[in-house]
């Protein structure tokens, strides 16, 4: 005796958010049954085991028949099969573009190709999400890069428009996708204290800051590929290091400004020439590729773990970065103050970001 | 030529990729009607395509157009190879030929493929230009209205119900052609879903024409069904009842009367030469050769002559034979008048029926007026004699018209018929006063003044509608002071034998035409008439038996299991007013019925004006006596079944039986206590496999004592709930090769009228046994607990009664006046004194076997709903009075796969009852984000599609209601809807609590309707009173869960609730936008359907025509498409999608008595293959929310969706 079909369709179609969840964390049914038991539903509401069985197995086999629908969210508001209430729409999309920052900090910066989804299984090993769930995040943004690749106008926009995502989501998708563009390396183990959202706000100022975008904002990938004119100007900020006095003086500047407010003078005195000459070769190398993939590795190399070693505050590094940034200014010799400005002010938001104590 | 249909393509979207080089497609549309077919151009690699093609038009005949769907196929255009075919739709025109229907139809429908399913959209314009029809040959019947509604559907009045009619039609199924077996399954399915939809047009046509015959304009309760006879055939049939349908609140009643005038000369001389096939209750039109050449259909009946030819195998069954004998059984000769078993005459004759050759013949001759062959006669004599009818203008002379053929009907048996047919004589003239007075006097009221004259009018009813052929009506809800008496169920059923093809060449559709059908005449129609008119006449003598002259709530079902077919005929015998009924003489003569239509018309509107005031009375006083259809209608002396009478606990003058059975929904007016139950009883019969009239007659030797049990569960599970009466009773039996499945559902209430029941006693049959004795006593004891738990459930706290004390003081006011009432009621019945009642007995279930340890073992597993859940199978849920919103229909199917073939019946019936009762607990489980909620008219169909399979599927809906508010605004919701009477005043009067039940509390609006009210307040709140009552006891538990639900609920599935006026405004705005018709190309209405007749907290302005869609699906890569689950999931789901989209497009937004008549099943995993055939209907409908409603009440007349899908916005 068994049961043979078991199905319930409703007129609006019936989904309940936490089994969405376990669906979309790639369980089973009998596992997704098992967490629901634990869960208490059950005595909750007096179900059976089989029930629990046969309701997981009938919004499984609907979740399926929806993801279709999902993986092109505009279709999902205009189909006839399914009858979902808008705000129902806005949720099953918001959580199935979800992502596990776990997940997302593996594959970040990596290209979205057939080669890293074979990987899948060692994210998923590692992380201990399902691989199911990880390709499913995979796909979605190998789908999201996909579309916005080939779409003209502002990044975070085309993909709020086209995925129906609420603006957080369309900004971590920005991101995901800048970084996948870009190939930004962050997979480095001194890389690895830092989060998902650290790099997302990086992904930010990039994207606001550097891009073609930043200056014209209709061109194609105009907010995915940085702006080859400004990291060619960049080189020209290598005068602050390689002229002596230009450094001495800027050193003196920001000594002076710094006298007095923060315990770590001593050090940042010592540090001065190191952590500039750090700060300007990144920016100098910017136009070869190779090393735009490096850039958070040198960030952290060249500035964060040296301002570490010395213990700095948090508070020390923004002082030093206004004044570092605001003394170069002040130098009569120094003529590049807009690349300056746009350089710095990226470097300084990030590291800040990526400060962490 | 009257009429010319108009479509135009327009464009399409998310169609599939049928190039793979390009993965794009060349679409392109074929446009079909009759044999007419246009093309559009190909739009070229496009997914999204844009034809905007020209205007296609059809000039057609309107017969066409009720027969015919409009047949829009898209095709994939390629240049080198045939065209592929992407997918098709069919739109049923027929409500764009109601004059108040819908005039256009216009969206986005699926592009459906029987293989594929849904594939894409397709938005097409369609538009009739309907000319008048001035010929008087015509065999059309358009503007006459079909609603699926077993009630006065909600913006209308009722102004006559003629009767019941029926239909069908028959045809090769193409299934089962041996050209079946060359040609792909696609365009099998497709040939099978063309002929259906072709057959129902047809067949609602020709229902239509008996329908305008009576003088009605429309069919309520129409119920069509399919039978699928495998090689044997195809039968499409429906029955309804016939009734003048008068809008509310319009002027409306004028068209009425000028259409049917326009109407009638044509009608008129049609009876003439042709009348035969038009005449009433005589099926003939495809016999008939004079029309040959219009009806297209029929041509396929000559086929099926040969073909289905009757085997000889006539296996009359009479269910109550074998329970008979059982009878002694203690306790079962209380039951009482709702037993089927034990409800017809005990005929002797009967028994033998088993073994005559064509006992029906010699039955039906011998119980009642009316035998297949003998009416024959009558009914060509009365169409002889019509043609003078039209000469008579005159009021009065029409009687002696049809007198004439009355008198030739068939010899009457009782003699009551030719006294009455006299008695209406003497009457008729008085008969138009008297409507006149009842609805100046508004309905009941009249008839305390007219005592005596009411008893006339009511024995001439009751002759009007013995005259009648069948004075059955598929209604289960009535118009109020309607319903007089209830009888209890009567039922009947009869196993057939369906025969074979013997000729495989005949299955080629091309041959038909050449047959001359002339020579072997439609004698196979006639046969599964003659079928369905034995069980009918079966049905009426029931009724007589139990001295009712009606029956109601009739339906009709079969069950067909290869060769052998089971069919079932069900309803309710009952006493009904004169008061909507026709005289009988008036079918055959449409033009006294108009007369009589314009002039009861008129009566009423008088009366309309009269009730605006006399309302302020309250309608407390317009209301029958709410305890009037408890009353028996038998002699007490002369009972058809041994039965314990009581006196009545409402009026305490008139004998109410012990239990009532019946297959009618709640009256409105019906005195509940404490709320009502789904109960269900369950059985399940091996059978040995067998052949032929062998096997026929094992399973009508099995039939009654699965009855009985049946009956015996039922009545048990009753008793447990403390309960004494049950509605909307309905049986299905089900056949299988290797067993019968019987299913009975209903839902049980407490009626104040009657007689709390006994509990119920077990006796063993060995008493010394001191073991078996404490075993005994265990049971006991759990069975009072389980009565006392229920009782306390489900709120049965009924007022103590002393018996001895008749006439004792009256416990509430409402009863005072009820009894009051019922003095106008006394004039008709006939008085006895009360000797046959001292102290009831308990119900004695006598341990004599393991079959009854059984039984009570069944008894006590049947788990209580869970908390904040209640269910039942009518309706409402009486009780429940104030509903949100929230609504949620589904559907659920279950297939069980029985490993073992061996099961003995205990197992059987555990296996069975278990999946139904886990079935029901995983709805709960479901729809626990609801709670409160009540899931509303229940509806389990059972089969067994295979050897060791039983297939339950389930439809219903689950409305929520509300707790919180109930106090408060259950008061002003009863106050507003009686407000809302007065102002619209017919409508209150039909559905007084109805009305109050389903509108939401809304403070507001009602605050605005205060100041409409002309009637003093304090009446008008009297019927909120027992609301508030009732809630008064709510328990906190429901609260809590509601809390926990509201959670919940509120981003969840439900649509928002008017009530949840805090939802977000975004949301409801960006809905209201995407479902503002004006720019289709983004726009989803939202389409709420439920099996209901109703929408809480909505009104129904307007019913846009009725859906009847038929589909097949077939798959070849099962596995590839998620099992027989994923694949029945998703056909369901195009289902309701593509009922949707049809009522979208007709403007609507919503199906109400939505019902999925028919959900077959097949697969054969091995060759991973599948095959499912559903059936739905409903009537589509404009609906406003209330609240809408009083905020914009501009807006109901133009009736736009906009309006209401902003409702659903809020």
């Amino acid at each position: 005796m068994s049961v043979e079909l078991d199905v319930f369709v409703g007129n609006t179609t019936i989904m309940d958010k936490e089994v969405y969840q376990l669906w979309l964390n790639g369980y089973t049914v009998n596992d997704a049954v098992k967490v629901r038991m634990e869960g208490g539903v059950m005595e909750e509401c007096e179900a059976s085991a089989e029930v629990l069985l046969s309701d997981t197995m009938d919004q499984f086999r609907t979740f399926q028949m929806c993801e279709r629908l999902l993986q092109n969210p505009a279709k999902l508001a205009n189909q006839l099969l399914f009858q979902i209430p808008p705000d129902r729409q806005a949720m099953l999309i918001e959580r199935y573009y979800a992502f596990a920052d776990a997940f997302v900090r593996e594959v970040l910066g990596k290209k979205l190709s057939k080669g890293t989804k074979k990987d899948l299984d060692d994210v998923s090993a590692k992380t201990g999400i399902t691989l199911k769930s990880c390709r499913r995040q995979f796909d979605n943004f190998k789908r999201v890069f996909k579309v916005v690749e080939e779409l003209k106008g502002p990044l975070v926009e085309n993909i709020r428009q086209h995925f129906l995502l609420p603006d957080q989501l369309a900004r971590d998708y920005a991101a995901i996708v800048f970084f996948a563009n870009n190939r930004f390396e962050t997979g480095k183990k001194k890389l690895q204290y830092l989060t998902f959202q650290d790099f997302a706000f990086c992904a930010g100022q990039l994207i606001n800051n550097w891009t073609v975008g930043a200056v014209d904002n209709m061109v194609e990938d105009m907010d995915v590929d940085l702006d080859k004119e400004f990291l060619q100007d960049l080189k020209d900020l290598k005068i602050l290091i390689a002229d002596k006095d230009l450094l001495d003086q800027h050193k003196s500047l920001v000594c002076v400004a710094l006298r007095g407010k923060t315990k770590v003078f001593n050090e940042m005195e010592t540090n001065f020439k190191n952590l500039s000459r750090g700060l300007v070769n990144i920016a100098a190398k910017l136009t070869n590729p190779k090393d735009v993939r490096d850039f958070f590795i040198d960030l952290v190399e060249k500035f964060i773990e040296p301002c570490k070693s010395d213990r700095w505050t948090a508070t020390d590094v923004n002082l030093y970065l206004t004044h570092y940034t605001n003394s170069a200014h002040i130098l009569d010799s120094f003529k590049y103050q807009t690349v300056w400005t746009r350089y710095m002010g990226v470097i300084k938001s990030c590291i800040l970001r990526m400060y962490h104590e | 030529m009257p009429g010319k249909l108009k479509a135009k393509v327009v464009a399409g979207r998310h169609l599939p990729v049928m190039d793979r080089a390009s993965d794009l497609t060349d679409a392109f549309v074929e446009v079909k009607f009759g044999t007419t077919t246009f093309k559009t151009d190909v739009c070229p690699k496009s997914l999204n395509p844009q034809w905007n093609s020209e205007w296609f038009k059809f000039e057609v005949d309107d017969e066409d157009l009720q027969d015919e769907p409009l047949q829009i196929t898209v095709l994939d255009h390629d240049t080198y190879s045939a065209n592929d075919a992407i997918g098709k739709v069919y739109i049923d025109i027929d409500p764009l030929l109601c004059s108040e229907a819908a005039t256009v139809i216009s969206g986005w429908f699926p592009i459906y493929d029987t293989i594929h399913g849904i594939r894409g959209e397709i938005n097409v314009l369609v538009k009739v230009d309907l000319f008048n029809d001035l010929n008087r040959f015509r065999q059309s019947s358009c503007g006459v209205k079909f609603f699926c509604t077993t009630s006065i559907p909600r913006c209308f009045r009722a102004v006559l119900i003629h009767g019941f009619v029926e239909e069908l039609v028959v045809n090769e199924d193409p299934e089962y052609q041996w050209i079946d077996r060359i040609r792909t399954p696609r365009a099998s399915n497709e040939a099978r879903q063309r002929l259906i939809s072709l057959m129902s047009g047809e067949l609602q046509r020709k229902i239509g024409l008996k329908v305008l015959e009576m003088g009605g304009n429309a069919v309520v309760g129409y119920l069509q069904c399919f039978d699928l006879e495998g090689e044997s055939g195809l039968v499409v049939r429906a029955i309804g009842t016939a009734c003048t349908l008068d809008k509310i609140s319009s002027t409306y009643t004028a068209a009425i009367v000028q259409n049917l005038s326009n109407s009638s000369p044509s009608k008129d001389m049609k009876d003439s030469p042709q009348a035969v096939p038009s005449a009433l209750g005589c099926r003939s039109t495809h016999s008939s050769p004079v029309h040959s050449a219009s009806s297209r259909l029929s041509q396929g009946f000559s086929v099926s002559v040969p073909t289905l030819l009757f085997a000889g195998m006539k296996n009359r069954h009479r269910s109550s034979e074998g329970p008979r004998a059982r009878q002694c059984r203690a306790g079962f000769g209380e039951e009482a008048p709702g037993v089927p078993l034990s409800s017809g005459p005990p005929t002797p004759l009967r028994a033998q029926t088993f073994s005559s050759f064509s006992p029906s013949k010699s039955y039906s001759r011998q119980s009642s007026s009316s035998d297949t062959e003998l009416s024959l006669t009558p009914k060509t004599a009365r169409i002889c004699l019509s043609p003078s009818s039209p000469i008579h203008q005159c009021k009065s002379s029409p009687i002696p018209t049809t007198k004439v053929p009355r008198s030739t009907t068939p010899p009457p048996l009782h003699v009551s018929q030719s006294d009455t047919a006299m008695l209406r004589k003497s009457v008729s003239f008085s008969e138009d006063l008297l409507l006149v007075a009842s609805g100046m006097g508004s309905g009941g009221s009249a008839g305390k003044e007219a005592g005596p004259l009411k008893a006339l009018l009511r024995q001439q009813t009751q002759s009007a509608l013995e005259q009648r052929e069948f004075p059955f009506f598929t209604l289960t809800g009535f118009p109020p002071a309607f319903l007089l008496h209830v009888g209890g169920v009567v039922s009947a059923r009869s196993v057939k034998l369906l025969d074979r093809i013997h000729n495989p060449a005949l299955g080629n559709t091309r041959s038909y035409k050449l047959l001359d059908w002339n020579s072997f005449t439609a004698d196979e129609p006639e046969t599964r008439d003659a079928w369905w008119e034995e069980l009918r006449q079966e049905i009426k003598s029931h009724a007589k038996a139990l001295g009712c002259h009606a029956v109601v709530g009739y339906s009709e079902s079969t069950s067909i299991c290869e060769e052998v077919c089971i069919l079932s005929a069900s309803g309710t015998a009952a006493i009904l007013s004169s008061r909507f009924v026709q005289d009988g003489a008036l079918d055959t003569d449409h033009r006294l019925s108009r007369q009589q239509a314009s002039v009861f018309t008129t009566g009423a509107e008088k009366g309309e004006g009269v009730m605006g005031s006399s309302a302020s009375l309250g309608f407390e006083d317009v209301a029958p006596p709410a305890c009037g259809f408890c009353h028996i209608p038998y002699d007490e002396l002369n009972m058809p079944f041994p039965a314990q009478l009581t006196y009545c606990h409402c009026c305490r003058r008139h004998k109410v039986p012990d239990v009532l059975f019946t297959t009618i929904d709640v009256p409105t007016e019906a005195n509940v206590t404490g709320k009502g139950c789904l109960i269900q009883a369950r059985l399940c019969r091996t059978k040995k496999k067998g052949q032929g009239e062998g096997n026929a007659t094992a399973i009508s030797n099995l039939l009654p004592f699965l009855e009985y049990e049946l009956h015996t569960q039922l009545l048990n599970k009753l008793k447990l709930r403390g309960m004494n009466a049950l509605f909307g009773l309905r049986v299905q039996i089900s056949v299988g090769d290797t067993m019968l499945l019987g299913l009975a559902s209903a839902t049980g209430v407490y009626l104040t009228a009657l007689p709390s029941p006994g509990g119920i006693q077990i006796a063993g049959k060995t008493p010394n046994d001191i073991t078996y004795e404490q075993h005994i006593s265990n049971m006991q004891k759990k069975i009072n607990d389980t009565i006392a738990k229920n009782k306390e459930l489900y709120e049965i706290n009924p007022p103590e009664f002393v018996e001895e004390v008749i006439g004792s003081p009256i416990p509430e006011p409402r009863q005072r006046s009820r009894l009051f009432r019922s003095h106008s009621e006394s004039s008709d019945e006939v008085l006895e004194l009360d000797l046959s009642h001292g102290k009831k007995d308990a119900f004695v279930l006598e341990i004599d076997d393991t079959d009854a340890i059984e039984d009570i073992h069944s008894l006590l597993t049947d788990a209580p709903t869970p908390p904040g859940f209640y269910s039942c199978n009518t309706e409402i849920m009486p009780g429940i009075y104030n509903w949100t919103s929230g609504l949620q229909m589904f559907t659920s199917v279950r297939v069980f796969r029985l490993s073992n073939a061996n099961l003995t019946n205990q197992g059987l019936n555990k296996i069975f009852n278990d999946l139904c009762e886990n079935l029901l607990k995983s709805l709960y489980f479901k729809l626990r984000s609801m709670v409160p909620c009540c899931l509303c008219h229940v509806n389990f169909i059972v089969a067994v599609p295979e050897d060791e399979l039983i297939q339950v599927a389930v439809t219903a809906v689950a409305m929520s209601f509300d707790k919180d508010q109930s106090q408060e605004n259950g008061r002003q919701s009863g106050d507003k809807t009686l407000m809302k009477a007065i102002t619209e005043n017919e409508e209150q009067l039909q559905f007084p609590l109805e009305l109050s039940a389903e509108s939401p509390s809304n403070p507001l609006s009602c605050a605005k309707g205060l100041s409409e009210v002309s009637g003093p307040l304090p009446s008008a709140r009297a019927p909120s009173v027992d609301h508030s009552s009732f809630t008064d006891r709510c328990s906190s538990w429901i609260e809590q869960l509601r809390l926990k639900a509201h959670t919940i609920r509120r981003g969840s599935i439900k649509t928002m609730s008017s009530l949840e006026k805090a939802s977000p405004v975004p949301e409801g705005r960006s809905r209201s936008l995407r479902s503002n018709r004006s720019c289709p190309g983004s726009s989803i209405t939202v389409v709420k359907m439920t099996p209901l007749s109703f929408i809480p907290g909505a009104k129904i302005i307007k019913y846009l025509g009725i859906i009847n869609m038929f589909f097949i699906r077939e798959t070849t890569s099962l596995r590839e498409e998620g099992g027989v689950s994923g694949f029945l999931h998703s056909f369901i789901a195009e289902v309701f999608a593509m009922v949707r989209a049809h009522v979208a497009a007709l403007g609507g937004n919503a199906v109400v008595s939505y019902s999925m008549k028919e959900c077959v099943f097949m697969e054969n995993p091995n060759k991973n293959q599948a095959q499912c055939l559903i059936n739905v209907s409903g009537d589509a409908v404009i609906f406003i929310r209330e609240s809408e409603l009083e905020a914009t009440p501009s807006q109901t007349q133009s009736g736009n969706v906009q309006t209401s899908s902003n409702g659903e916005g809020t």
